[in-house]
C-alpha cells in the first residue's frame, strides 16, 4: 500500500450504511421465511458484511479486488438451497455486484448438448442469459461423467470455468447438491474448487424443526392443525423421516398436499352443512389415513 | 453517402454507452433484441440476415452487447442493426430499431430514370453495393 487515502479519518456510520442497504430487511425476511439453517444463515450474514465492508472500501478509495463471489451450496433435497439462492441473489444485487438480481436456473440437460457442436452454443446460450444475475447450477456433480471419456459434458465445465474467471463482473455461478458427490466433482476438478469461495453446507432438519416448516406451511396455505392433528403429524414426520426417499422440506409439502386432499375428500365424503371453520381444519383422521403409518413408502417413489 | 433509417435516424450515430442504454430499455420493456445485418441498405429491402436467434429471456443489456461485439467483428463491413420486438397482443410488432454500425465507406444508390408514356418518369434506386460488390 503505497497511497494512503485521503479521507482516512473519516467517519463511517456503519449502523446506517447497513440498514440503508436493505441487506437487513432481506436477511430479516430469510430468517422468517426459512425454519433452522442456522449455520446457513450466519454464512449468508457473514457474505453480506464483507460484500459490503468491500463495496465501502472501494467507495473510500481503498484498493479492493472484486471478491470472488462463486459459491456452492451442499446438502440434501429439501434443505432450501434454491430458496437461499435466490435470496443470495438479491442481496448481491442490493449491494451491486450483480446488475439485474434475476437468478437462472440450469441443470447437465440446459448446458450439455447431445451431439459434438452442440455443447457450446447450449452453454452458451445459458450464459448470456445469466449475465447479470446468478446461475445456479443443480446437481452440478452430473456435468461430469468420467465413466464416459466422450462426454460432453467436460467441454460445458471448461466454458463454465472460463466464464467464471472472465466474467467475474457479469455473473455469479451458485453450484448446488449433495455434500457427497459435490465433494468428488470438486476433487476431480480442482479448477471449480479454487474458483469457488464460499462452500456453504445445508443441514438436515431437525424432527421441531420439521413441524415448525410444517406449521408455517399450513398458515400460509389458510389451514390449520387442531392439537390432535398435529401432534399426529409429528409422528407421521417421525416415522416419514426414516425411511428412504426423504427429502426434508419438500416431503413435508407433498405429505401436507396429501392431507389437504385426504381433508377434502372426508368433507365432500361427509356432506351435510359445515361450517367456514371446516374448511381449514386438518383432522387427525386426515393424517393418520397416511400410508406411512401403515409400514411405508416403498411404493411411493416420489414421496 | 450516409444512409439513415429506423428510429434514431435524425441523430448522429450512438456511442456504445448509448446503444447499451437504448438496449436496456427496449429490455426492461419486454421486448426481445435481434441483431441483423445486411450489405444492402435499401429502403424496400427488410429482408436483413439475423445475427443467431433473437434473443429471449436475456435481462442484462451487456449479454446482447456481447453478441454485438462478434457480430460486428464477423462482419466489420456491413449494416448491423438492432431491433425490439413488442409481442404484446395489439401491438406486435418491431418497437424500436436503430442502425448500430456502417461500413466505412457507403457507396449508396444508384437513381435510374424511366421514360414512360406521356413524358412520365419513373424512379428507381438501386443500392450500389449490390451492383458492384466489392471484391
Amino acid at each position: 500500500m503505497t497511497d494512503i487515502p485521503a479521507t482516512q479519518g473519516e467517519q463511517i456510520d456503519l449502523d446506517q450504511v447497513w440498514q440503508s442497504s436493505d441487506i437487513q430487511a432481506l436477511l430479516d425476511k430469510l430468517n422468517e421465511e426459512l425454519i433452522g439453517l442456522v449455520p446457513v444463515k450466519t454464512r449468508i450474514r457473514e457474505i453480506a458484511a464483507m460484500l459490503l465492508v468491500a463495496r465501502l472500501r472501494e467507495q473510500h478509495q481503498m484498493s479492493t479486488d472484486r471478491p470472488t463471489l462463486h459459491m456452492s451450496f451442499t446438502g440434501r433435497p429439501g434443505t432450501g438451497k434454491t430458496t437461499v439462492a435466490m435470496r443470495m441473489a438479491k442481496i448481491l444485487h442490493s449491494l451491486g455486484y450483480v446488475r439485474k438480481g434475476h437468478l437462472v436456473v440450469a441443470s447437465r440437460d440446459d448446458l450439455v448438448g447431445q451431439y459434438v457442436g452442440h455443447t457450446a452454443p447450449k452453454t452458451k446460450e445459458i450464459l448470456k442469459k445469466a449475465i447479470g444475475g446468478v446461475l445456479f447450477i443443480d446437481e452440478a456433480y452430473y456435468l461430469y461423467r468420467p465413466e464416459n471419456e466422450r462426454d460432453y459434458g467436460q467441454e460445458a465445465i471448461e466454458m463454465l470455468l472460463t466464464a467464471m474467471e472472465n466474467q467475474r463482473d457479469d455473473f455469479v455461478v451458485i453450484l448446488a447438491g449433495y455434500k457427497e458427490r459435490m465433494d468428488t466433482f470438486f476433487q476431480s476438478n480442482p479448477g471449480f474448487h479454487s474458483r469457488i469461495a464460499h462452500h456453504v453446507h445445508f443441514p438436515d432438519y431437525s424432527l421441531d424443526e420439521l413441524v415448525q416448516i410444517a406449521e408455517l406451511m399450513v398458515r400460509q396455505q389458510m389451514y390449520s392443525f387442531d392439537d390432535e392433528s398435529r401432534a399426529a403429524f409429528r409422528d407421521y414426520l417421525e416415522m416419514r423421516v426414516q425411511q428412504p426417499h426423504f427429502a426434508n422440506a419438500r416431503s413435508v409439502r407433498n405429505a401436507l398436499d396429501r392431507i389437504k386432499l385426504r381433508q377434502a375428500n372426508r368433507l365432500i365424503r361427509a356432506g351435510g352443512s359445515i361450517v367456514t371453520s371446516d374448511l381449514a381444519r386438518i383432522d387427525v383422521e386426515d393424517v393418520r389415513a397416511s400410508r406411512v403409518f401403515r409400514g411405508g413408502t416403498a411404493a411411493e417413489p416420489s414421496a | 453517402m450516409r444512409i439513415t433509417q429506423g428510429t434514431f435516424s435524425y441523430l448522429p450515430d450512438f456511442t456504445d454507452e448509448q446503444i447499451q442504454a437504448q438496449i436496456q430499455y427496449c429490455l426492461n420493456n419486454n421486448w426481445p433484441i435481434a441483431i441483423e445485418y445486411t450489405d444492402d441498405p435499401h429502403p424496400r429491402n427488410v429482408y436483413w440476415d439475423m445475427y443467431g436467434l433473437p434473443m429471449f429471456d436475456i435481462k442484462d443489456a451487456v449479454a446482447i452487447m456481447q453478441t454485438l461485439a462478434e457480430c460486428k467483428a464477423t462482419f466489420p463491413d456491413q449494416y448491423i442493426r438492432i431491433s425490439g420486438y413488442d409481442r404484446s397482443l395489439g401491438r406486435a410488432t418491431t418497437a424500436l430499431q436503430f442502425i448500430v454500425q456502417r461500413p466505412a465507406d457507403e457507396p449508396g444508390f444508384y437513381l435510374d430514370r424511366q421514360e414512360v408514356s406521356d413524358r412520365q418518369v419513373r424512379y428507381t434506386i438501386r443500392s450500389h453495393s449490390v451492383t458492384r460488390p466489392r471484391g
